[in-house]
């Protein structure tokens, strides 16, 4: 079908497009935009009335002349194409390819916006993902179709740790590996290659589908990207039965361009300029994550969230904390003591991993393990804090130990090569060894039968005891 | 019924319509596929409608058909054990027709219409008799747990014409026969409809209490509710409000549990539909699915049916109190709902008042939790409704509008802390922030139920605990030499406590529930302890002989090693104790002596 194409714009500032007088577009209706110099831009509708039509231009309405704007409604709303040859592929936020080779063309066509997951269609996440980093296999496992974000701060090494988490991400016994979308969202062109020559140097390019939006590209492709990267990942996941792992990086310059366009429509502000409904469009797309029950594939979600000033209460890290199932927490005085990864273990967490690990999954003392070194560590830390002020010498010595327990969490179980792929079994062993520092009496979150079986100092007791 | 009108504009969940004669309100049906909406502005001849359903693709000029009935729901056997969205829409049902995603427009009825039911007329009910609102016409198995009433709906009355006899009905077919006062005959089903926004009545309010009991030793033994009761749960991301409120749904003694997951996340909703069935109520013995219901507009769902999908849930809850039984809801949480709220404000322009919250927030919650209280029912029976609401301040401040208007409403207040769940204390349940209004009500039932000594002990708990925290103070400055043995005796035994008795993991499969015995027996073991120790270093022990006695371990693990039925063994330990502290004593009598 041929539409008619309207000449009718009477306002444009920031990303939207005002129009009078065109009768019946349908709200969310995809739009194509040609501008004075017949160059073509995409929008969609965000507002529609009979007097008025608002366009939200995702390559943004900079250098639009009035007169010489011409739109089209496509009357359908913004869709990707689908189909395998999409793995290997470079595009930008609405799906346009990057890599000189041929657009798209698939019958297989779905809405970028995708529709909510029947709760009752899920299957709960519960299959271990060994990532070979003690931080998080010991501490905040991660499991298949879970949502974990990284929460950073600029300079820390989150897109290391997102690349070896994606390096190393397996099945314990399973073969297959996963697919990776990789989404960028206003992060820089160094660190874009620092992807793509991690996943080159890796060999599975071709099992990456990147969609591109760098610092420099227009801000209100962002708000479309992470929706089409998702619908493709769906795809990969429940129509072809794939594992797929999704980085989305970086969700604050998402939220970044989503507050420019509200303060552009006039929605009312609500904590430091961002819009009241940022948590609800966040969680439209950390939703998309998950299982689903008698599919094979699955979604698994790694955002980064940068968090402004390092500050976790800020509304971008603190909306994405109430939506994902945990998060990593990067810490610069760590990263300043050369620790990779600077895991900040206290605020971290992983709501998934109790059902994750155990027994049949794991280890039967990794649940256990895990509270014992959280609930040690904080220990630790809380006597560290007391020897900066009053020394160490004056300690009594249970607290002395408690210090040499913390010293050795963070530089041997927390750091770690940025290659270095340690099994579950290994780093539950290290952490036996650290907890070995500590009389047995005040580990009170493992069992009796876990102390007698593990812990070196109590088991060393018990075999003079034999002798 | 008025005739269809035509949209004007939409933006985003709201929809302008040239409506005339509609009602605030109403529901309605919204384009082509029949969205559902609910009329919530009027302004001459234009309506403006929040619609449940996302409104891609409408488009001016497109229908909108108004229902003649204000936005209500379902009321009728067949409710427990199901999953409803936030309009009432069975999630089973949806999946059957719709598929693994939630499609726009299909209309689904909350009860199956199909199933019959066993029904029994209420004995001694007949013909003639003068019936009203709230009256029993009869039972019908609802599950093995309960055993629901079919009441006639409130607000009707008259002569009672005909009651059927015993026998397999459908919802659909006629119960009973009604003459009105002003004459006409009423037929009455298996199941009514009821308004959500208009709270169902009852005769009275009850002041006789009672507490909820939840088997969280912090909740019963330090910050009771009462059944009827509100309380709210306030905190920070993953400090924990999802997993009490699992936990209080699992195991309070409560009748029926509705658990409204409003703007939450799907996979919590997977985690209670896969593990509740293979769950037992301790109270009843049967699988926890069959007492409990669910309401869910998880985070991806349109955000103006999480606002509905409170008053559908707490309207579900006073059905069954109005039956007289013990309803308990926990919402999941209210702070979404208020950002709903905001939302639609927002968009009519309404002016924000603090954090873009509409000045009216204060007021709706306040509403809300109204709706909780323990009642004499219609027919005469007691009931009550239980209402804990979870509230999720941005960034975990609690000066923030939803949290503070929240305090001013509820009784019992649960302060959920950062520290304390990064320190993999759990429940992160601040002791210095909480609050109960309730304490003097529940010391009643423990005393005549558990022991005399319950209101004297949780004192004593609690000062132990504000004590040990001002001397932790004065450890961070000078270290802990500074202390006398027996402030040094003191933070020992409060760390006992907070280990021992405080924290309570939910994944413990012997320490998840604790009875009320249970946690008498541990505090006043832990209380003892500290009493005598304090004795003995007034004897000249020092403090390192108590606080290497070889049983302090086993004191902070007792609440896993023994079970509800292992109290007898727990009473042992506290005599091993007895035996090791005289033999301390002893010592320190010859020493002195
Ligand atoms: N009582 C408990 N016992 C054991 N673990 C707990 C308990 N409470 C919380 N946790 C741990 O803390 C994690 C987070 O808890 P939860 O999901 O209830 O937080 P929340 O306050 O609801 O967070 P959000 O606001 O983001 O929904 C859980 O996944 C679990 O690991
Ligand atoms: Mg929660």
């Amino acid at each position: 079908m041929k539409q008619k194409e309207y000449r009718m714009a009477t306002a444009a500032r920031t990303g939207l497009l005002f129009l009078k007088g065109v009768p019946g577009v349908a709200f969310g209706d995809r739009v194509a935009i040609r501008d004075q110099h017949g160059r073509k831009r995409n929008g969609q509708v965000i507002l529609a009335s009979d007097e008025v039509v608002m366009v939200q231009v995702f390559e943004g309405t900079a250098d639009l002349s009035l007169e010489e704007t011409w739109v089209r409604f496509l009357e359908e709303p913004f869709e990707m194409p689908l189909s395998p040859e999409l793995l290997g592929r470079i595009f930008n936020g609405i799906g346009e390819p990057l890599d000189d080779r041929p657009p798209m063309i698939s019958r297989l066509r779905r809405n970028v916006n995708g529709q909510p997951v029947n709760p009752v269609a899920r299957a709960y996440p519960r299959e271990f993902i060994q990532t070979g980093i003690s931080a998080i296999d010991g501490l905040n496992s991660l499991v298949r179709g879970q949502k974990l974000p990284i929460f950073s701060g600029s300079g820390l090494p989150h897109n290391r740790l997102a690349a070896q988490i994606v390096r190393q991400s397996r099945l314990l016994g399973e073969e297959s590996r996963f697919v990776v979308v990789f989404a960028a969202m206003g992060i820089t062109y160094a660190d874009a290659r620092f992807f793509r020559e991690d996943f080159e140097s890796n060999g599975v390019l071709g099992n990456v589908v990147m969609f591109i939006n760098l610092a420099d590209d227009p801000p209100i492709e962002r708000l479309i990207l992470p929706r089409t990267a998702l619908t493709v990942a769906e795809y990969l996941a429940f129509d072809l039965d794939l594992h797929v792992l999704v980085v989305l990086t970086d969700m604050t310059y998402y939220a970044e361009a989503l507050r420019e366009v509200a303060t552009a429509k006039g929605d009312v502000p609500t904590r430091k300029g961002y819009p009241g409904y940022l948590y609800s469009d966040m969680a439209e797309l950390y939703e998309r994550a998950g299982r689903i029950r008698n599919r094979h594939g699955s979604v698994t979600m790694i955002p980064v969230v940068s968090m402004p000033s390092d500050d976790i209460t800020h509304p971008i890290p603190d909306l994405t904390g109430y939506i994902t199932e945990g998060q990593i927490v990067l810490s610069r005085e760590l990263h300043n003591q050369g620790i990779y990864p600077p895991v900040n273990i206290p605020p971290s967490l992983s709501r998934l991993m109790k059902d994750g690990i155990g027994r049949d999954d794991t280890r039967e003392d990794h649940p256990r393990v895990a509270s014992q070194l959280y609930a040690a560590y904080a220990r630790a830390l809380e006597v560290r804090n007391l020897a900066s002020i009053i020394g160490a010498e004056e300690l009594p010595e249970l607290d002395r130990k408690f210090l040499d327990f913390a010293d050795g969490f963070e530089q041997r179980f927390l750091a770690q090569g940025a290659d270095e792929d340690r099994s579950v079994i290994e780093t539950l062993n290290l952490a036996w060894e650290l907890l070995s520092l500590l009389p047995a009496d005040v580990l009170t979150r493992v069992t009796e039968a876990d102390l007698a079986r593990y812990h070196a100092w109590d088991g060393r007791k018990k075999q003079e005891a034999v002798e | 019924m008025s005739e269809p009108g035509r949209i004007l504009e939409i933006n985003g969940p709201l929809v302008m319509v040239e409506l005339a004669g509609v009602t605030n309100g109403e529901q309605v049906r919204v384009g082509e596929l029949g969205l559902t909406g609910e009329v919530i502005g009027l302004e001459e001849s234009r309506a403006l409608i929040q619609v449940y359903e996302p409104t891609e693709m409408l488009r001016p000029g497109d229908s909108v058909t108004p229902l003649g009935h204000p936005f209500s729901v379902e009321l009728g056997p067949g409710l427990l054990g199901n999953i409803f969205d936030g309009i009432q829409r069975p999630l089973a049902g949806l999946m059957e027709q719709g598929g693994e995603r939630i499609p726009r427009g299909l209309e689904v009825p909350a009860l199956d219409r199909d199933r019959r039911w066993r029904f029994t007329p209420e004995p001694g009910l007949e013909a003639g008799h003068e019936i009203v609102g709230g009256t029993v016409l009869g039972r019908v198995q609802e599950s093995e747990a309960l055993e629901h009433r079919i009441l006639v709906p409130p607000h009707l009355h008259g002569e009672l014409l005909e009651l059927m006899p015993a026998g397999e009905y459908r919802l659909e077919e006629p119960i009973a026969r009604l003459r009105q006062p002003l004459g006409g005959i009423r037929e009455l089903r298996l199941y009514h409809r009821w308004p959500v926004r208009q709270p169902r009545p009852y005769r009275a309010r009850d002041d006789s209490v009672l507490p909820l009991l939840t088997g969280q030793r912090i909740l019963d033994t330090f910050f009771p509710l009462l059944k009827g009761g509100k309380g709210a749960i306030p905190g920070p991301f993953g400090a924990g409000k999802t997993m009490l409120q699992q936990q209080i749904a699992r195991w309070a003694n409560a009748d029926v549990v509705i658990y409204v997951g409003c703007g939450e996340r799907g996979n919590e909703l997977v985690d209670i539909l896969e593990s509740f069935p293979k769950l037992t109520d301790p109270h009843s013995g049967r699988p926890l699915m069959e007492r409990t219901l669910l309401v869910a507009n998880t985070s991806n769902m349109p955000v103006v049916a999480r606002e509905a999908s409170i008053y559908v849930g707490v309207t579900l809850a006073e059905y069954y109190r109005d039956q007289g039984f013990d309803v308990v809801m926990v919402a999941d949480s209210t702070s979404r709902w208020a950002e709903a709220l905001r939302e639609v404000a927002g968009r009519l322009g309404q002016m924000p008042v603090e954090e873009g919250y509409p000045a009216y927030l204060g007021s709706r919650l306040a509403a809300f939790y109204e709706r909780a209280g323990r009642v004499r029912t219609l027919g005469g029976d007691l009931g009550s409704v239980s209402l804990i609401g979870a509230v999720s301040p941005p960034g975990g401040d609690f000066s923030e509008p939803v949290t503070n208007h929240t305090k001013d409403i509820i009784q019992t207040f649960w302060a959920l802390s950062k520290a304390l769940a990064d320190a993999r204390h759990y429940p992160a349940i601040s002791w210095s922030e909480s609050f109960s209004d309730a304490v003097e009500e529940a010391a009643r039932w423990w005393h005549r139920e558990v022991d005399g000594r319950w209101a004297e002990r949780r004192g004593q708990a609690l000062a132990l605990l504000a004590q040990a925290e001002e001397l932790q103070r004065i450890i961070n400055l000078v270290g802990a030499e500074a202390l006398s043995p027996a402030q040094r005796w003191s933070v020992e035994m409060a760390r006992t406590l907070r280990e021992g008795l405080l924290q309570q993991s939910a994944l413990d499969p012997v320490d998840a529930y604790c009875a009320p015995r249970k946690q008498f027996l541990l505090l006043d073991l832990m209380m003892r302890v500290h009493e005598e120790g304090l004795e003995l270093i007034g004897m000249g022990a020092p403090f390192s002989v108590l606080a290497e006695l070889p049983l302090m371990g086993q004191l902070r693990r007792a609440k896993s090693q023994y079970g509800n039925e292992q109290l007898d063994q727990l009473a042992s330990l506290g005599e091993r104790f007895r035996d090791q502290l005289a033999q301390v004593r002893e010592r320190y009598r010859e020493q002195k002596g």
